[in-house]
């Protein structure tokens, strides 16, 4: 579904990304793990069009995205929810979830809208808030919901579980999971090493801005060098 | 009963000032900058309209509807042209840019134009007289009341109820995350600026039907004023351009009416550095430490 292929990615003189290649598969759920600074989400911001590449391709669906502006990708298929989630504080909650779906035909807005909230009772209930004054866990899930609204093929989740409480962490990988049966293909970037692995079927480690590592996620969870950098020994 | 008159002189003149004061707080909304050739649309505005209404005699609902056609194509121009490039670059050059804007249009017009000042004919003349000989409101003054009523609910209902209107309010907060909901930021820009133009167009039109002078200076001070009636407001909120107009439309009035009438600036602009002094984001900004 997507493949990426050799990559460099610069922020002025510095070399962020170096020479990554990563594919994803229909219906897989494949992590990006690694340390702040990696370049996890440089590359989540490649792939969607906001960073440029300069040498290599990135692949969607078998078509190149290169040159194609980031706003022209929600209709091919790509959601992105970013680091930091970025929901729309001042606008209320299904104002947020119809900005999700800018790119979708009207007709589709109240199926689509009743799919997320079914997914996500808690944003039903709250659908006339204003989104800055959601808790954490709920605006992560406001911003999951909305990269759900355009029906996408691919959905791109960067650091979904950051600043969290445990128990929040684990409800927001419970959705992963249930996407993931649902047949939503993920590709998830985390610096929680473990529970990321323990949900994805395949797993890519970074290190400043390569790739060092890659197999099943099981196989990673139980790699000693893995384990010894990212999951605590 | 003077008064009162000033209340209505001051109303009406202020809401000429809001729909100004609209240009301003959209774009900056929006683009993040001060379009300091904002003012001189209005000029451009005002123009057309004199010579669609003076030299081919056409009634003045078209010649303000021409005005409002040529502002919008100017204002989408000047942002493509002079804006657009300097998306990425620091707000300071995109301020001496809009200030560089200001002036081409301002010698533009006096080329095409000439410096000499023009009588602009009003758009409706006469008055409703309320009291005789004591009490009554120019229909201009009624004119710019209701198309400030107008304009302000119309943008209300834009921005709360349809899509676009939606999109755009997303691209005022975050403009990457707009564009990862397949909103196209800079369609929305180029649509702020030819709403805000064409409220331009109407103000000049207003504007120079109340007080019947245009040059190519004309723009400016009302711009400027305007301008700091959406700062005075809290500039990026709509309802604010509107609160901030009618006050500075009033303040305005009344200090020409009790204080004098050479101070009247001074004593609008003390009003606002005082505004300022206590709320840093205007009347009804909301301040929003800049995150690094």
């Amino acid at each position: 579904m997507l493949t990426v292929n050799d990559i460099n990615v610069y922020y002025g003189a510095i070399h962020a990304i170096k020479g990554v290649s990563f594919q994803v598969n229909d219906g897989e759920v494949v992590t990006l793990i690694g340390a702040n600074g990696a370049g996890k989400s440089t590359i989540l911001n490649t792939v969607c069009g906001l960073l440029h590449t300069r040498t290599g391709s990135i692949e969607f669906l078998n078509q190149n995205l290169s040159g194609i502006p980031a706003h022209k990708l929600v209709e091919r298929g790509l959601a992105h929810v970013p680091e930091g989630r970025r929901i729309f504080q001042h606008m209320t909650v299904e104002e947020n979830l119809e900005m999700g779906a800018y790119t979708q035909p009207r007709a589709s807005m109240d199926p689509n809208l009743e799919r997320v909230y079914e997914q996500f009772p808690r944003l039903k209930e709250r659908r006339k808030q204003v989104a800055g004054t959601l808790s954490g866990g709920e605006q992560q899930m406001l911003a999951m919901g909305r990269g759900l609204m355009s029906n996408p093929k691919l959905l791109m989740l960067d650091e979904p579980s950051m600043g969290l409480a445990p128990i929040l962490v684990e409800q927001i990988f419970d959705i992963i999971k249930r996407l993931h049966q649902a047949g939503v293909t993920i590709l998830l970037v985390e610096q929680n090493a473990r529970m990321a692995l323990s949900v994805a079927d395949r797993g890519y480690v970074l290190e400043t801005g390569k790739i060092v590592a890659t197999g099943s996620g099981d196989e990673l969870l139980h790699d000693e060098a893995v384990k010894k950098a990212y999951l605590g020994g | 009963m003077s008064f009162l008159n000033n209340v209505i002189t001051g109303v009406s003149l202020g809401s000429i000032y809001a729909i100004i004061a609209l240009g301003y707080t959209m774009v900056y909304g929006i683009a993040k900058m001060l379009n300091f050739a904002h003012g001189d649309v209005i000029m451009v505005g005002a123009y057309v309209c004199f010579f669609a209404m003076g030299s081919f005699n056409l009634p003045p609902v078209a010649g303000v509807l021409l005005a409002v056609a040529v502002c919008t194509v100017l204002g989408i121009t000047i942002e493509r042209l002079a804006y657009k490039p300097l998306r990425s670059a620091p707000s300071l050059a995109v301020l001496i840019t809009a200030i560089g804007v200001s002036y081409l249009l301002q010698n533009s017009a006096q080329l095409l134009w000439g410096a000499d000042t023009k009588t602009f004919r009003p758009l409706v003349e006469g008055s409703l007289v309320l009291v005789p000989g004591q009490l009554s409101i120019s229909y201009v003054a009624v004119l710019s009341i209701v198309c400030c009523v107008v304009v302000m609910i119309a943008l209300t209902l834009f921005t709360g109820q349809t899509k676009m209107g939606k999109a755009m309010r997303a691209c005022s907060e975050d403009k990457a995350a707009a564009q990862l909901m397949g909103i196209d930021v800079n369609a929305t820009i180029s649509m702020t600026f030819a709403i805000g133009s064409a409220l331009a167009a109407v103000a000049g039109a207003l504007m120079c039907s109340a007080y019947p002078v245009l040059s190519p200076t004309t723009g400016s001070m009302p711009g400027i004023r305007a301008f700091t009636a959406a700062v005075f407001g809290g500039i990026g909120s709509i309802p604010g351009a509107l609160l901030g107009g009618i006050l500075l439309g009033v303040i305005e009035t009344f200090a020409k009416a009790y204080i004098s009438t050479d101070l009247s600036d001074a004593v609008v602009f003390a009003v606002l550095i005082i505004v300022l002094l206590v709320r840093p984001a205007g009347l009804m900004g909301k301040y929003v430490p800049e995150k690094v």
